[in-house]
């Protein structure tokens, strides 16, 4: 079965241009880049390379990137790294749409570790309260974590105007900027972050890879402690062939930064209206404008996520819902619920999230096959009834 | 992804005896928007207490869509006595087995026939004995202990699983452990 792929916040196809980059460091090239040797040093060679190409896509200095092994080790790096900097501060903040990665740590520093935590709430169309934000920071306050953008919804937080104030406060600022880059632009000149976390996979590089960009002049404490490697700042032989391929999928992202902005934002679009204009009773959830382009959440009325899926599944479709459905904890994901989503639409959100592969003919398929999915499971649906939601 | 049995998908995909059954003269509801999952049963009791027909409309996950089909199934041809006694884990086998937690899908299944079988007879389900633990999803402390010590379940998640008793706010969690301990502690 051909397979239609719109799930690529979940994670992204690697790019023939990454693969192809990164083959020869699986095989030949298999050099450790700290040796004295000139079989080493041409593997040193490239990942500098790749260190300067990430920079670019940040517009930083390529001494403030770090390589990691995935998104949610620079997170923890970042927050550990925050907490050292300023162990006699013992007030955090974040919003209360976090990924788990930051969330879970936080909610695990309240906790076990006497820190105290101001979930910074969000409205109906998952923006930021701003004032509420501004208001929580005190002389006590160690850090401010926020994302970019929303994996769920794709609402982006103004993470400039806020990186300002927060650092008008002599307050640390990290970013998780996962779901950001790649799809909008970022410059840590404009934005001035202390510390920012990519990873590969949501960019076409490889999973196991992940990036910290670190400011200049923050005294970053390792997360993982070991060798010289980064400077010290992340111990570890290289993972060069994933680092290398990161360097290329970051060059790529950059120049393909105008294609989401055009064709994969009228992609969206497009399967946006057509959902709202064939299906009754759906509606987009999180801000319209402030928006990811390539992301679309969408509720349906009195359908349940997971259903949908399996039934998109059975034609090839890959997309992912905001309905847990998972171990009783039958609430629909914390972000759906933080924006105050009713339940009728929330347990059947689904997210659909494209990459500059999709098509047209693509977008045609989806748009059939949820007309048919939703009208069939309505039909069995104890809150559906002519063709109006009973609840 | 879910590890479905076959026969859960396929009742799933291809679900038995959907929609309302105009003659019914029993039905029973159970769960709701809010929980993220529901079912209606329909029955048609002919003179003799017997089930002649049965249908559902299920909101939920393909588990519940399946436990719903799966139900009608089995109390089809049935006297009223004979579903009385069928219980989610009969659900559960006839469909190969539910992902553990997914157990509270043939539950509701249970439940929505005993909510049935008591409409059919005009009796009011009495209220349910024991002490209120979950409000969410309506279970109390002697379900809960039953569970423990019939199911072997030892954890609040399992209780969750099989239950969903704890699922909701979270509110009762304490109380749930409290229950599992108590049944360790007495053997």
């Amino acid at each position: 079965m051909t397979i239609t792929y719109t799930d690529n916040n979940a994670t992204t196809r690697v790019a023939d241009e990454v693969i192809e980059e990164m083959l020869p460091f699986f095989g030949e090239l298999y050099g450790n880049p700290s040796s004295m040797h000139t079989f080493g040093d041409q593997v040193e060679k490239k990942i500098k390379q790749a260190r300067q190409r990430v920079a670019d896509l940040i517009n930083a200095d390529p001494q403030e990137i770090i390589f990691t092994s995935c998104g949610t080790e620079s997170d923890n790096a970042a927050i550990r790294a925050a907490l050292g900097a300023a162990p006699e501060k013992k007030h955090i903040i974040t919003s209360n749409v976090e990924h788990p990665a930051v969330k879970n740590l936080y909610q695990h520093l309240e906790k076990r570790e006497g820190y105290r935590v101001t979930f910074v709430p969000v409205d109906k169309k998952g923006v930021l309260d701003l004032d509420l934000l501004y208001k929580s920071m005190t002389e006590d306050t160690a850090l401010v974590s926020l994302m970019w953008a929303n994996n769920e919804t794709g609402v982006l937080f103004p993470i400039e105007a806020i990186a300002e104030k927060v650092g008008e406060k002599g307050i640390l600022f990290h970013t998780d900027a996962v779901q950001a880059a790649g799809k909008v632009p970022i410059d840590v000149q404009k934005a001035p972050v202390d510390m920012l976390s990519l990873s590969g996979h949501k960019i076409h590089a490889p999973k196991g890879i992940g990036v910290l960009y670190v400011k200049k002049g923050f005294k970053f404490s390792p997360f993982l402690i070991g060798g010289h490697q980064e400077k010290g700042r992340r111990g570890g032989t290289e993972n060069s062939a994933s680092i290398i391929g990161m360097g290329r999928a970051s060059e790529l992202a950059l120049e393909n930064l105008s294609v989401m902005d055009t064709r994969v934002k009228e992609l969206r679009d497009y399967l946006q209206e057509s959902l709202l204009a064939k299906i009754p009773a759906c509606s987009v959830n999180g801000h319209l404008e402030q928006r990811l382009p390539n992301t679309l959440s969408i509720g349906f009325d009195a359908v349940e996520g997971e259903s949908i899926l399996l039934l998109l599944d059975q034609e090839g479709i890959c997309a992912s819902s905001g309905s847990a459905c998972t171990s009783g904890s039958l609430d629909p994901s914390h972000v759906l619920m933080a924006m105050e989503v009713p339940y009728k639409s929330a347990h059947g959100s689904i997210r659909f999230s494209l990459s500059h592969y999709n098509t047209r003919e693509e977008m045609d398929h989806i748009i059939t096959t949820m007309e048919s999915v939703i009208a069939r499971l309505r039909a069995m649906s104890p809150f559906w009834k002519a063709g109006k939601s009973t609840s | 992804m879910w590890e479905y049995t076959d026969k859960v998908k396929e009742h799933f995909l291809n679900p038995r005896n959907v929609g309302e059954l105009d003659d019914a003269n029993a039905v029973g509801e159970t769960g709701s928007l809010n929980c993220g999952d529901a079912l209606k049963l329909f029955l048609k009791v002919n003179e003799s207490e017997r089930i002649v027909d049965a249908s559902f409309m299920t909101f939920g996950c393909a588990s519940a869509v399946a436990s719903s089909s799966a139900l009608t199934e089995i109390i089809k041809g049935m006297t009223l006595d004979d579903a009385a006694k069928v219980t989610n884990d009969d659900i559960s086998d006839y469909l190969g087995g539910l992902p553990k937690a997914k157990m509270h899908c043939s539950v509701m299944g249970q439940s929505a026939l005993r909510k049935a079988i008591a409409d059919y007879r005009g009796v009011q389900i009495m209220e349910k004995p024991g002490e209120m633990v979950c409000e969410c999803f309506e279970v109390t402390d002697l379900e809960i202990l039953e569970a423990v010590k019939t199911k072997g379940i030892g954890t609040t998640d399992d209780v969750i699983d099989y239950l969903k008793a704890g699922g909701g706010c979270g509110c009762c969690l304490e109380r749930i452990e409290e229950l599992i301990e108590s049944v360790k502690v007495k053997g």
